[in-house]
């Protein structure tokens, strides 16, 4: 068992620290895609599967989509590539910072007097997830899909082109 | 037909009905003013003789009728009318040579484009003279008295533009105010010390003998009774506006006024106020009497006031030259006359005096008014003259009111009144010395007259004006001649051997007196009268004065005291340089104080003001402003500073955020918490 | 050591690994990323919990992440267009310049 979360969590971790790390936006947007893969993979492992359907579906289907068609839209030349002074700096505290919080974290879940027994999997049919939703989270369903409408909508006209704008850049 | 006390207030009302009318009559309604004039005075008359007929059935009552002006709280002041034979008697006087005078004034009057205003002056005097002479309270009287003084103020200076009336008027009203503060000073305290100043209440009154009883028990400062000291008060009130010596500056300057205003007011009537308001206090004045061991006596000073102003009235009038300064002086003279009379005990002698001397004194003043018309407002005798021809009417009756005023005997009025007052003064316990000055000015009395006479009327014009003048009209004659006659008969009323007036006055019968009893002094008076009019006439009459410039024949015997006697003995000039000095002198004083003194506070009380302000502002800018400025900088300063950690930087705040985090997550692993 | 506390492990890394990016990141799409790979952590913690924690029948955890994976698409849409929007404005998506709102 834990050798499959061992394998799934490296895969997690290592895509998703080059990601950050890498210079060009196609590779790290790529190997995001792994990360998100990789986490559909333990959420299966964990036994919900209807949220790894979700994840892929979503993350892998459509934000990702989203990612590489704002990276190509905002594309440069060459020399946007170039280092930014003082990048270092900016590296070098918030390593600092993520290893701060990194720290507490481990410190709480290490200090945390967590069960030790293994419950069984929890049943968790989608016809089940579906009364739920239509049923007591029924408001919180509208709601998201009210928050859907309005970010669909205001993501366009963000990014919609506006008409006095100068007809040479590129949208 | 009788008249009540309760409806004797008519009298007044009559003549102030009209003084209404007249006040609201344009300068084109001659008629109505001066018709309404006359008709309420003849009104009037009738209604006074009524009343007389009335006091006359009940002389010793003193019928009233009291009423409450307002109520005071604890009490009311209370006013009241007055019915005795010597206020109707006195009315009957004003009212018939009231009628008189303004009939003459048509005539006089008729050049003159304010004829209607002078109406209702006349009417306005009238009213008040009535009302002061029915009052039964002093405060009545009191406010009567004022309004007599306006209304002699407005008819001095009736002809307004003329300076010399404009100051006259003032001069009067000043002078008489003078007296007028010691009859104000003598009611407040006869009221203080009294409680009433009804003169008669049944009892109560401050005339009778329970208050007067009561007051004269007490004394004041030096001794002296207070009952004396406020008869003598009350005499102030007297001395102003009966001109006697030191008040009497201002009767000759009123002449400036109309004639027939000289002929009411300053001859007849109001001048005569001062001798009623005497006779009217009487019991008050006489009330010390009683007591032995009192310094002085009030009317020992009113008999010596009125001597010592005799005298010197008659003296002044010797040098005169202005045909109604001599009148004028001739008045004071006999004002004194009837003072002297009240002072030496014989208020019914001085009452008799003062009714004939109105009408001979008016007659003599409208006759002067009827030479004056016709020679053109020529007063100076020197330029007179020959009138005699001329005006034939008017020289007869002023020849019956000289002759009266010289006392004449027998046939005239002025010799029985000042026969009276001077056997009253041959009585007198305390002194002789007023009769002695009495005679005296008997002796002036008729020198002066018959040198009026002879300058104005006798010899030859001495001017055109005299040499054109002729006789006025009817209206302006037949006054003189009614007047006449009163001037002849009104002396049977009152002789030794009948004397009626003093009887009916004093409400107890005085036995007549027989030819033999006071003969020696009136043989010595008729003597008196007769070197006086021969002197008079060996002067002036026998070799009339030739031209104006001529000297006086007196000025060429004595010019030093000729010229003394006609500056009126230097009293203008005395009081302009002793009390006319003093005010200006106070009123210096009063400006200094007035823009350096308090002006100064005020200056101070400003710049302290100013200097607050400047105090404050200052504290404001520097303090405050200051204060506040550096405040808000401070402010600003932090916002500034906090400002610098919005950097705009996401990335930034979402690093504080996440430091934060941790930091309070160990925060609450220190402190303890969960 | 039971699975709970390394599915808690593995979540707070990859919570430190998106921080990091997102705090060092000049490239506002990278920042955006890091702040999905966040979401993603929470999310993995919920499932976690959901798996090995004590109330194990309940679809709470299943739930709130079906919502949080709907509002992080959501978020993700309107951040890239405003990433977009930044883009026309300043020719660049550095997010240092985009420091207009600063004080």
């Amino acid at each position: 068992m834990n050798a499959v979360l061992v394998i799934i969590a490296f895969t997690i971790l290592a895509s998703a620290a080059v990601a950050m790390s890498l210079r060009n936006l196609i590779h790290s947007a790529l190997l995001l895609v792994a990360n998100w893969l990789g986490v559909a993979a333990f959420y299966l492992w964990a036994g919900a599967e209807f949220v790894a359907f979700a994840q892929v579906l979503i993350y892998v289907g459509a934000v990702s989509m989203i990612v590489l068609f704002a990276m190509l839209l905002t594309r440069r030349a060459r020399a946007d590539a170039a280092v930014v002074p003082g990048s270092i700096d900016r590296a070098i505290s918030a390593l600092a910072v993520s290893g701060a919080v990194a720290g507490v974290l481990v410190f709480a879940v290490l200090q945390t007097h967590l069960p030790a027994v293994t419950p069984p999997a929890p049943a968790a049919t989608v016809r089940q997830l579906g009364a739920q939703l239509m049923g007591p989270q029924a408001a919180a369903l509208l709601v998201a899909g009210v928050i859907l409408t309005v970010a669909l909508l205001g993501a366009v006209i963000l990014a919609a082109k506006e008409r006095n704008s100068n007809q040479d850049d590129a949208p | 037909m009788t008249l009540s006390p309760q409806n004797i207030w008519l009298i007044p009302a009559l003549p102030l009905l009209t003084a209404g009318i007249g006040a609201f009559t344009p300068r084109r309604g001659r008629g109505l003013a001066a018709g309404s004039a006359i008709a309420a005075m003849v009104l009037a008359f009738a209604l006074s003789c009524a009343a007389l007929r009335g006091a006359l059935a009940a002389p010793a009552a003193h019928l009233v009728y009291n009423f409450d002006w307002f109520d005071l709280g604890d009490g009311a002041v209370r006013l009241g009318w007055l019915l005795d034979p010597l206020a109707a008697f006195m009315c009957v006087m004003v009212t018939s040579v009231g009628t008189l005078i303004f009939i003459f004034s048509l005539g006089y009057m008729r050049e003159d484009e304010n004829f209607a205003r002078f109406f209702c002056f006349m009417s306005l005097f009238a009213a008040a003279m009535l009302g002061l002479l029915i009052a039964n309270s002093l405060l009545l009287l009191f406010v009567c008295w004022e309004l007599v003084g306006l209304a002699s103020y407005l008819l001095i200076g009736f002809w307004f533009h003329k300076p010399e009336a404009a100051a006259a008027a003032k001069k009067a009203f000043i002078t008489t105010r003078i007296g007028d503060l010691g009859l104000l000073l003598g009611m407040i305290w006869l009221y203080n010390a009294g409680g009433t100043l009804l003169f008669y209440d049944g009892g109560n009154g401050c005339l009778e003998a329970s208050l007067l009883g009561d007051l004269n028990l007490q004394t004041t400062a030096g001794g002296l009774a207070l009952t004396t000291v406020i008869g003598l008060l009350v005499f102030c009130g007297a001395i102003g506006k009966s001109g006697q010596f030191p008040l009497h500056v201002w009767l000759p300057d009123a002449m400036e006024g109309p004639t027939p205003v000289s002929a009411l007011i300053h001859a007849a009537t109001m001048v005569a106020a001062g001798v009623f308001l005497i006779a009217r206090v009487y019991p008050l004045m006489t009330a010390d009497q009683t007591l032995a061991g009192v310094p002085l006596h009030a009317l020992t000073v009113v008999a010596f006031t009125g001597a010592i102003t005799a005298l010197m009235g008659a003296c002044i009038a010797v040098a005169q030259n202005d045909i109604k300064r001599v009148l004028a002086f001739s008045t004071v003279s006999q004002l004194g006359y009837m003072m002297l009379a009240l002072g030496v005990g014989s208020w019914m002698a001085a009452i008799f005096h003062l009714l004939t001397h109105a009408f001979f004194k008016a007659l003599l003043f409208l006759s002067a008014g009827s030479v004056i018309h016709a020679a053109h407002h020529e007063q100076d005798i020197r330029r007179l003259g020959g009138l005699a021809p001329r005006m034939r009417a008017t020289f007869v009756t002023f020849t019956v009111g000289m002759m009266a005023l010289a006392g004449v005997p027998f046939l005239f009025s002025g010799f029985w009144s000042k026969e009276a007052i001077l056997h009253a003064a041959g009585e007198w316990p305390v002194s002789l010395l007023p009769l002695g000055i009495g005679l005296a000015g008997v002796v002036l009395t008729a020198f002066y007259m018959t040198r009026l006479l002879a300058e104005t009327f006798l010899g030859s014009s001495r001017s055109d004006s005299a040499e054109h003048a002729h006789e006025n009209s009817a209206v302006m004659t037949w006054p003189l001649i009614v007047l006449a006659a009163g001037a002849v008969g009104l002396g049977f009323i009152g002789m030794p051997a009948w004397p009626w007036l003093q009887s009916k006055l004093s409400g107890e019968p005085v036995p007549p007196q027989s030819i033999f009893e006071g003969g020696g002094l009136m043989m010595l008076s008729i003597v008196l009268v007769f070197t006086g009019l021969g002197a008079g006439w060996a002067l002036y009459g026998r070799r009339p004065r030739a031209n104006a410039a001529a000297p006086d024949p007196l000025a060429a015997n004595a010019p030093a005291v000729f010229n003394f006697l006609g500056a009126r003995m230097k009293f203008d000039e005395l009081y302009a340089a002793t009390a006319g000095r003093l005010g200006q002198f106070l009123g210096a004083l009063a400006v200094g104080l007035d823009r350096w003194v308090w002006g100064g506070m005020v200056v101070a009380l400003a710049k302290f003001g100013e200097l607050a302000g400047i105090i404050d502002r200052e504290a404001d800018e520097a303090g405050l402003n200051a204060g506040f400025n550096a405040v808000s900088e401070k402010l600003r300063g932090a916002g500034r500073a906090y400002s610098r950690a919005q950097t705009g930087r996401a990335q930034g705040y979402l690093r504080a955020l996440v430091i934060a985090f941790v930091v309070l997550v160990f925060l609450m692993i220190a402190g303890g918490g969960g | 050591m039971s699975p709970l506390p390394l599915c808690l492990l593995l979540s707070s890394g990859l919570f430190c690994v998106g921080l990091a990016g997102a705090l060092s990141r000049s490239n506002a799409i990278l920042v955006l990323l890091g702040i999905e790979l966040m979401l993603n952590a929470a999310n993995l913690n919920f499932i976690a919990f959901w798996r090995f924690g004590l109330t194990p029948s309940a679809d709470t955890g299943i739930i709130f992440v079906i919502f949080s994976i709907a509002v992080a698409a959501a978020e993700a849409a309107v951040g890239l267009a405003l990433v977009i929007a930044i883009y026309r404005h300043q020719k660049n998506i550095r997010l240092q310049e985009a420091a207009r709102l600063k004080g």
